[in-house]
């Protein structure tokens, strides 16, 4: 399970075409990138991946089954956490397993032991509002996974964190992603945050929305040992600044 | 130097009561106004001692009454709320009769009912649900339509159905509004079923209210507006008790 693929999608609102012919894969265990200017049709496209709408042209496809305008079959994590606040922390992180049909001891008997791998121990019967908003997103994410087949989209997942919370939730995620199995899209249009933690970036331009490139990132040793000061990494920097910067305008 | 600062903050409203009772008494006392027009709270609470266990039993009736009206206006809000936020036809053809029967005067119904209903209880408690379903009902609905979509989207992509996502998301999220609204709905319900009981019965605080009216008893009647208001205060916490004990997460900080 894991290999996501979307092929010519469009969608249109009101005559006006959001995205065009847009074609990606993610293959299992991946972390890619969708990277683009905020409003360029990225979170159209994981609606459509999600199941949410229904592209008015091409079809979704996850192991070769076509899940176009199904939802349930790929999880999805937002910018804002959206944990409930009548839920704890042990039941919001449960919510994919109830609603997938779980029973309660079922569905928190597969949560408590990621816990501790997601670095939560403790939290789990603390109500939302308790925690600090980089805990937050663990617990979304921890959320995401559980009730994902292997496959999850993440829009923008960080972006409201302050800079030092952010770059220590990116660090923590890294690490996570090393003991899980999860196949990822990730959305961002912070070119730092796509280098960081991609294997692969497409990049979204133009009106309508089109997959305009795709760089595949070649930096020695894990993900982890990436460093941001390095003539690679610049150098990836410099060349996605560039592509998206002639496409922007 | 903050403790101090709470205390005065405490004991403000005891303090601006005293004072109001306080004054009260003295032009009671003074003689300023007559007795028999204005009793001094001593003669009040005389009144209210003398005529207690009539007083406990009248208010058992009106009691009765309201809760039994304000179980009834709640369910029929669940009902219309839920039906108008999935329905949006519903919404739109139902609200402004919601709104409607807010501007009929509650004394004008009063007679109607007990002419169609009887003397009997019924008559009563038909009046604190009309007077107590249209807050609640907007109350839970103003809540359900609070809900973040985004949330809702959420849920849908986890697959979940309509019922589900009421269930786990607009009914909880909706708590907060809907015991607002059923607070306001406390007092109308204590009022609403004593205005009725004015119009016709044999028991209750209103029709005490109507009695010692006729009897130009001014302190009964000041003992019974004062008891009208106790009871709406134990209504009112009662429902403030079970606000905390079902949203759990709102006490823990």
């Amino acid at each position: 399970m894991g290999q996501l693929s979307a092929q010519n999608i469009g969608v249109s609102f009101d005559g006006r075409q959001i995205i065009k012919d847009v074609s990606l894969h993610l293959e299992e265990g991946e972390i890619v990138s969708l990277l683009g200017v905020s409003g360029g049709g990225k979170t159209t496209i994981f609606n459509c991946l999600a199941g949410l709408l229904v592209p008015d042209t091409g079809k979704v496809f996850l192991d070769d089954t076509d899940i176009t305008g199904k939802p349930g079959k790929i999880s999805y994590m937002m910018q804002k956490d959206l944990l409930l606040p009548h839920y704890t922390v042990l039941d919001n992180a449960c919510l994919g397993l109830l609603i997938k049909g779980k029973s309660k001891k079922e569905s928190r008997a597969a949560a408590q032991p990621l816990f501790a791998e997601f670095g939560l121990a403790g939290t789990q019967k603390k109500y939302p509002h308790q925690l600090s908003g980089g805990m937050r997103q663990r617990v979304a994410l921890l959320r995401t996974y559980l009730a994902s087949d292997g496959v999850a989209l993440l829009d923008e997942p960080f972006s409201a964190l302050d800079a030092i919370t952010k770059t220590a939730v990116q660090t923590w995620y890294l690490d996570v992603m090393e003991k899980i199995n999860l196949s990822t899209l990730f959305i961002t249009h912070d070119i730092h945050e796509a280098v960081l933690l991609s294997d692969r970036i497409y990049i979204l331009a133009g009106n309508p929305g089109l997959i305009t490139d795709e760089i595949q990132i070649c930096l020695p040793g894990s993900k982890k040992d990436r460093d941001p000061a390095s003539p690679a990494f610049l150098q990836y920097k410099k060349e996605l600044q560039q592509k998206t910067a002639v496409t922007a305008v | 130097m903050k403790k101090p600062q709470n205390i005065i903050t405490k004991a403000a409203p005891a303090i601006s009561v005293a004072v109001i009772v306080c004054g009260w008494a003295l032009i009671g006392e003074t003689g300023l106004v007559p007795a028999y027009m204005l009793p001094s709270p001593s003669q009040v609470v005389k009144a209210f001692i003398e005529d207690l266990p009539l007083l406990m039993q009248h208010s058992a009736v009106t009691l009765q009454e309201a809760i039994y009206g304000l179980f009834g206006g709640t369910a029929l809000a669940f009902v219309f709320a839920v039906l108008m936020d999935r329905f949006d036809f519903l919404y739109k053809a139902l609200y402004p009769i919601l709104i409607l029967t807010q501007t009929v005067p509650t004394i004008a119904i009063a007679p109607l009912l007990v002419l169609w209903m009887g003397f009997s209880m019924a008559p009563k408690i038909t009046l604190v649900v009309i007077t107590t379903f249209f807050p609640i009902t907007v109350s839970l609905l103003d809540g359900f339509r609070a809900v973040d979509r985004d949330a809702v989207n959420l849920l849908r992509s986890m697959g979940a159905d309509r019922v589900q996502i009421f269930t786990k998301l607009k009914l909880p999220a909706s708590a907060e509004s809907f015991f607002s609204g059923l607070k306001v709905s406390a007092s109308y319900a204590v009022v609403g079923a004593v205005i009725s009981e004015w119009l016709g019965g044999f028991e209750g605080l209103g029709v005490y209210m109507t009695r010692v009216k006729k009897a130009y008893a001014f302190d009964k009647m000041f003992a019974v507006i004062l008891l009208v208001s106790a009871v709406s205060l134990l209504l009112m916490a009662a429902i403030a008790l079970l606000k905390r004990l079902s949203m759990p997460y709102k006490n823990k900080k």
